[in-house]
């Protein structure tokens, strides 16, 4: 039997996943859910204070969007590491880290791009000056990507552990410190008036080059994993 | 092989060996470490005179610099052995760098804990988010994430593997903290305190300085051999050559 094509087999990953993420959908709701919450509660523990709020709404949103995403990571892997896939994935003859790279795309796709769509209400929610919602829309679109392909190699290297949430929190803070000051300094500076397309440039350069390496750190990391 | 090699570091890759070598370097890393940390303690505290701003509590740095050398020194120490453990699987490598990780946090959180005591009369704050001392918190994080990728497997070797690449993924992480931290500060304010130099260091304050630097490199090896050793015996208990030592222990 011949192996299918490389771009076939990832069009079956990816259409798998997207399918199986569509039927529940109550599950891909979740982050949406708690980003809107936390939200909520900012003007509760800070006071109704417009300026204030204003003030604050850029960081504000970057790091409930940040942890609302952290929440869902944990889940990218499980249930194929539980039904065995993944190790179907990882003997398969296409190159896993292309296999990987579709994976991570189909998780971004259902967990990190329903919270840029009601980022703007969240960025409203705090009286973020529509102005500025674009370059936030911006960020956002170019720093999830990030998150989600430095976690995927995360959640690769606890893929043969039982207990990782809290863990993958440790993990991920260092590696997210440049990607929230980044974004968050461009959604600043557009609120300042100043240039802000500097940092939006450094977001997108890391962008591209952990697109490149991080489905290759991802495969090696799960391949340390998995074999027991 | 590489023939350029000598034969001995082959021969200290293997674990017996490297028990027994561990065992006869480490009295004496250990008793180096204490001469020279009493000299340098005896040069800071007592012999180096007060500071012309400071006074005396400058005399803290005798412990905060070092400790922030050794934090930053035995990260690369611990990517290199992690890098060696990954590439060619060399298990004593492994050892060397889940071993190093635990006195690695332990001196940054030394520098962590002397800093905002130095802080707090200087500066006037415990803390404050300068991009120094925000990166050394984040290699912190680093090091807290290597130790507890490595305990979160039950396969000690499995987990030595996991959090290697995880030491290896830091130490690119590293720069780029640094680099985007220092831009995010500068982007907030403008000058910061800075921690003196040594180069603008008078003499009689530098060398006790030099010393105790040398002493917690002692320090370093003397540690991580004794660590290395106990989890050598841990790793390799079903071997015949812990056999031996557990039998000769218990047989006076």
């Amino acid at each position: 039997m011949s192996a299918p094509s490389l771009s076939k087999a990832c069009g079956a990953i990816l259409r798998r996943d997207l399918t199986l993420a569509w039927r529940r959908r109550g599950d891909m709701a979740m982050p949406v859910l708690y980003a809107l919450i936390v939200i909520t509660l900012f003007p509760f523990a800070l006071g109704p204070e417009d300026t204030l709020l204003q003030r604050i709404a850029g960081g504000v949103v970057l790091v409930t969007v940040l942890l609302a995403m952290l929440l869902a990571l944990d889940a990218m892997f499980r249930s194929d590491i539980e039904d065995g896939s993944l190790e179907q994935l990882v003997v398969s003859p296409q190159p896993l880290a292309m296999l990987l790279a579709m994976k991570i795309l189909a998780h971004w796709l259902t967990t990190a791009l329903p919270l840029i769509i009601i980022s703007p209400l969240l960025g409203g929610m705090l009286h973020l000056p529509a102005s500025v919602i674009p370059v936030l829309v911006l960020a956002l679109m170019l720093a999830t990507p990030l998150l989600s392909l430095l976690g995927a190699v995360l959640v690769a290297l606890t893929a043969g552990t039982r207990r990782s949430g809290m863990l993958l929190a440790l993990m991920l803070l260092p590696l997210c410190v440049p990607v929230v000051i980044f974004a968050a300094g461009a959604v600043a500076a557009a609120q300042q008036g100043l240039p802000w397309f500097a940092p939006i440039a450094w977001l997108g350069a890391g962008l591209v080059l952990a697109l490149v390496l991080a489905p290759l750190a991802c495969a090696i990391a799960l391949r340390i994993a998995l074999d027991a | 092989m590489a023939t350029w090699i000598p034969l001995w570091v082959h021969k200290l890759g293997s674990p017996p060996i490297f028990y027994r070598f561990a065992g006869l370097v480490r009295p004496w890393a250990f008793a180096l470490a204490l001469l020279l940390g009493t000299i340098a303690l005896y040069g800071g505290l007592v012999s180096a005179p007060a500071d012309y701003q400071q006074g005396d509590a400058f005399r803290i740095i005798y412990i905060h610099v070092p400790s922030a050398w050794m934090s930053l020194f035995i990260y690369f120490v611990m990517a290199a052995a992690s890098f060696v453990a990954l590439v060619w699987r060399v298990k004593l490598a492994e050892v060397i760098a889940m071993e190093s990780a635990p006195v690695g946090a332990a001196f940054t959180a030394i520098t962590l804990a002397t800093g905002s005591l130095w802080g707090r009369p200087m500066w006037g704050t415990w803390w404050t988010w300068d991009a120094r001392l925000t990166s050394e918190l984040v290699l912190l994080f680093l090091y807290l994430g290597v130790i507890g990728l490595y305990h979160s497997f039950e396969d000690r070797r499995q987990g030595a593997r996991a959090a290697a690449f995880l030491a290896i993924i830091g130490i690119i992480n590293v720069p780029i903290v640094h680099f985007s931290v220092n831009w995010w500060n500068t982007l907030h304010q403008g000058s910061t305190i800075r921690i003196l130099g040594p180069s603008k260091m008078a003499p009689s304050m530098v060398w006790p300085l030099l010393t105790m630097m040398l002493a917690t490199k002692a320090y370093y090896v003397a540690s991580l051999m004794g660590r290395a050793r106990a989890d050598l015996l841990a790793m390799e208990s079903g071997k015949d050559w812990v056999r031996q030592i557990a039998q000769e222990g218990s047989s006076p």
